[in-house]
């Protein structure tokens, strides 16, 4: 709009300040403080730049980085493979919820929409803890099976990679839906109907029309799930045991068990490069180009 | 000094040219329409006199100064949007002392005001609506209420009736005619409905693809249009395409089709050898059984379209032009599909328009 | 293909809410429960919400938790209505493929980056420039802030894209300035975002464990910091009571919001 000018800076300049000093800074120093060693000092790490003989000197090393790639690669691996199971069983799961409620009378669809939000509202910790219950080897879903005679003794449930799985689905699993629904919703009924019309039967209608037509849904809500759930820390810390480690919890042990702020730095970078490739596609689906509104003011 | 100017103004979106090299003035008082089919820019010009837009080039003065470059809240003048866009939130005097406020007006003059112009366009009983509350057509009050309360200096109307059902759209057209007579505001009013134009302005400009095609008053426009656009555009229209040629003691058409060259009453100096089209309103077009004196086209009557009071005969002339005339409906009567008839005009109500 | 509910689409939603829903029902139902063996029945009692009702470290971290909550999330929606505003409207500025990656990418980065990231700021900067003198409540409310923008901003954009822009040249045409516009008319335009983008702060604050644990300092525990301490040590059911509580206020409170949005939007609706 013309009629802002100089005026729109007073807009874009605090929000892009905050999240400069606030998200991109910090960014910048986790790069910068992963090239550190850990110390017994306050702060726990060694300078960057020390003043020597020749001024200030650059103190800079990638003992961190030798030190991932030459230990433990396990937890990469685990972050990626439990996150990308994790991502194509929430579509498996979410797309039937969401085609169902897309599809449902519209006195009925923001009810149900609700529903798929209001868990997102509560404490994801809390969620995740109640899983602990019905798990865990005393836990309600062993008492179940073995009240139906299905087993004789607990089988284990918990701090595996079956549970580690199931608490991403289930914590990863609305934001999964939303966006599905979302391009559910705005498909045209009259594609739908027209193809049906043509004869094809309605397997044939779900994969040559809606399955094609809610690809966008489909990939921001993988995004949305693959992204966070790589460096997801609660849920591998309370339903995951010692070979379910992911890279979000050895970040944490780094930081909080080890007090060693320069590796889990560059844990971090590491993750980031992880999800660089995924979060360019994402920006890529938020900055999807503006039409432009010429001639839409003709009558 | 006309009370807005003009001069040169285009703009540009992207590639498409939507208002071209324009003029044109105002005056104190008038109620002035731009006219023409969707997409020919009158909109877009509307909205460079509001200010919303940025012309390319040339200037637009209003009352003596240049607001080319000044922002549409420091511009004397207001506008009423073809949707109203009033304000859900505000009820109908908010929407009407919104402009109000905005210029710090006192509050006691303020609500004499808001009264004032709620009594103008009775509206004074829905002063606590909110906007989902009322009908069409008293928003479309409250909308003028609102642009008018500041008192501005120019009126700016967005197609005000083409959101009305036609019943409404006739009794607003005179209300509003009314009410600029009251408050002595000049209006500039866009419309695509010729009907509307030439019934509700004292001066019209006709726009086709940025351009102004030709300005006048209702009369001017009509029996004296000055292209075939207009012509066209304006009311409905036979028109013979031809080339001029030397006729007898004037200039004569040649009309591919015809056997004798249509004679004109040169008025301008015309070209022999140009291109050239003649235009016949229908009501001008008078049948007979046989044939007439001076200019006449053999045709056969193709159908009649009863319009209540008056009847339009439809034909096709031997040549293969399809030709209207409009009559009054008990003399469409005498007629019957499948009929010839002679078609033919008075000389002086042919109108020549250069290509 | 038709609007109704046929015996898949039944199936797909009882099954999906079921696996939404059981964990968060049995963490209630167990909240009445007498014995203090989860998975044992022992009758209706509402003894641990009498022990949490007794309990001083849940009740201060409670308290810590929500005045982090309504301060980081009234700075999120200050923010994130600009940062909303700014990218559904400003198509082109110097800058603006930075800022909307900025916008996105907290939504979607792991807890652990983003906390790890704004605790080394802030170690870096207490020492550079004496600022922050210490981590607490302040510097869990910076963190909040700042991915709480980002929802809100979310939620700020997808309203203004539905928004009559009309509305606002027309509050130009009545001679208001850009700002004035901004706030009498396009703001009152886009309420309902306004209200869920400050709950979805608010409860996204109240909400964060990892971010918190790695920015707040020893004198600002907050609610999931606490639980998780607890949790760690083992099942207990004074948490399902905590948490049975926690779910009842949030419901109400986004209930309540909900239905208030939705009355607006009917009359949006009838107005159009």
């Amino acid at each position: 709009m013309s009629a802002w000018g100089w005026r729109r800076w007073l807009l874009i300049g605090p929000p892009f300040l905050w999240l400069a000093v606030f998200f991109l800074l910090p960014l910048g120093v986790v790069a910068a403080i992963s090239l550190t060693q850990a110390a017994d000092a306050i702060p726990p790490y060694t300078p960057l730049l020390t003043h020597g003989p020749n001024g200030l000197e650059l103190q800079a090393s990638l003992a961190n980085y030798r030190e991932i790639a030459n230990g433990d690669l396990r937890a990469y691996g685990n972050s990626l493979v439990f996150a990308g199971v994790a991502t194509v069983l929430c579509l498996l799961v979410g797309y039937p919820i969401a085609f169902a409620i897309a599809r449902a009378p519209k006195a009925w669809r923001n009810p149900l929409l609700f529903l798929v939000i209001l868990p997102f509202w509560t404490s994801l910790l809390i969620r995740v803890y109640a899983w602990i219950a019905i798990l865990q080897p005393t836990g309600l879903l062993n008492r179940a099976l073995a009240a139906l005679g299905l087993i004789n003794s607990p089988i284990l449930l918990i701090y595996n990679d079956f549970s580690v799985v199931l608490g991403l689905v289930y914590g990863y699993l609305p934001f999964m839906i939303l966006p599905l629904y979302g391009s559910l919703s705005q498909l045209d009924e009259n594609l739908v109907e027209a193809a049906a019309d043509l004869g094809a039967r309605p397997a044939r209608v779900f994969f040559a029309v809606v399955l094609p037509l809610s690809v966008p849904g489909i990939i921001a809500g993988a995004l949305l799930v693959f992204i966070p759930a790589i460096g997801e820390f609660v849920i591998p810390d309370l339903l995951g045991g010692p070979g379910t480690l992911m890279v979000g919890k050895v970040l944490w042990q780094q930081f909080f068990d080890n007090v060693d702020w320069p590796s889990a730095a560059a844990i971090a970078m590491v993750m980031v490069a992880m999800l660089t490739a995924p979060l360019l596609l994402a920006q890529r689906f938020v900055e999807r180009p503006h039409s432009s509104r010429m001639g839409a003011n003709e009558t | 000094m006309a009370l807005l100017e003009i001069s040169g103004v285009s703009k540009n979106f992207g590639a498409v040219s939507a208002v071209d090299r324009v003029s044109l003035s105002v005056e104190q008082g008038e109620l002035f329409a731009l006219l023409g089919p969707s997409g020919c820019g009158k909109t877009t010009l509307l909205r460079l006199i509001a200010g919303f837009e940025r012309p390319d080039r040339g200037r637009i003065a209003i009352d003596g100064g240049d607001v080319t470059d000044v922002p549409p809240y420091r511009r004397p003048v207001n506008m009423m949007f073809q949707s109203y866009a009033l304000f859900p939130h505000l009820d109908v005097v908010g929407n009407v002392a919104f402009g109000l406020k905005q210029e710090g007006m006192a509050r006691g003059r303020r609500e004499a005001r808001v009264a004032e112009m709620l009594a103008l366009v009775q509206m004074s009983d829905y002063a606590r609506r909110r906007p989902h509350e009322l009908s069409g057509g008293q928003k479309q009050r409250v909308a003028l209420a609102r642009a008018l309360a500041k008192m501005p200096k120019l009126l700016l109307l967005d197609e005000p009736l083409a959101a009305l059902d036609r019943k409404l759209r006739e009794e607003t057209r005179l209300e509003l005619i009314g009410i600029q007579e009251r408050v002595g505001t000049s209006f500039v009013f866009v419309t695509h409905d010729q009907e509307e134009a030439l019934g509700m302005a004292s001066r019209i400009a006709v726009m086709d693809k940025g351009r102004v095609a030709q300005i006048g008053s209702a009369a001017e426009i009509y029996e004296r249009p000055r292209s075939r656009f207009v012509a066209d555009f304006v009311g409905a229209v036979n028109l013979f395409d031809g080339v001029l040629a030397a006729g007898f003691n004037a200039v004569a058409l040649k009309v591919p089709g015809l056997e004798a060259p249509i004679a004109l009453l040169a008025e301008a100096e015309l070209p022999e050898g140009g291109e050239a089209a003649l235009a016949v309103r229908p009501e001008k077009l008078r049948l007979s059984p046989g044939r007439p004196e001076g200019i006449a086209i053999a045709a056969t009557v193709e159908g009649i379209n009863y319009q209540g009071g008056v009847s339009v005969v439809h034909l096709v002339a031997a040549s293969g032009h399809a030709l209207k005339a409009q009559m009054a409906s008990a003399a469409a009567t005498s007629f019957e599909r499948g009929m010839p008839v002679w078609a033919s005009w008075d000389p002086a109500d042919g109108v020549v328009l250069a290509r | 293909m038709s609007r109704r509910i046929t015996a898949f689409r039944a199936a797909a939603l009882t099954l999906g809410f079921g696996f939404l829903y059981l964990p968060i029902a049995l963490l209630v139902a167990y909240s009445f429960n007498a014995s203090r063996l989860v998975a044992v029945w022992g009758g209706w009692s509402l003894h641990w919400y009498g022990a949490l009702a007794g309990d001083d470290k849940f009740k201060d971290a409670a308290l810590n938790s929500l005045k982090i909550g309504v301060m980081a999330a009234s700075l999120a929606l200050v923010l994130g209505t600009c940062a909303g505003f700014v990218i559904e409207r400003f198509t082109r500025f110097r800058g603006r493929l930075v800022f909307s990656f900025m916008l996105m990418a907290p939504l979607v980065v792991p807890e652990v980056i983003l906390g790890l990231s704004l605790l080394l700021l802030f170690v870096a900067s207490q020492a550079w420039l004496g600022w922050p003198p210490g981590r607490g409540i302040m510097t869990v409310t910076i963190a909040h802030a700042t991915f709480g923008s980002c929802f809100v901003a979310v939620l700020v954009r997808a309203q203004l894209a539905g928004f009559d822009r009309i509305l606002e040249e027309a509050a130009l045409d009545l001679g208001a300035r850009p700002l004035s516009v901004l706030w009498r008319v396009t703001l009152p335009g886009i309420r309902p975002a306004l209200v869920s983008g400050w709950l979805l702060a608010f409860t996204l604050s109240l909400d964060d464990l990892v971010v918190a644990s790695f920015v707040s300092g020893p004198s600002a525990t907050t609610l999931p910091m606490a639980v998780y301490s607890s949790v760690r040590i083992g099942v207990t059911p004074e948490i399902n009571a905590l948490a049975t509580v926690f779910l009842g206020a949030v419901i109400v409170l986004v209930a309540l919001a909900f239905s208030l949005i939705a009355r607006q939007e009917r009359r949006r609706l009838a107005a159009g």
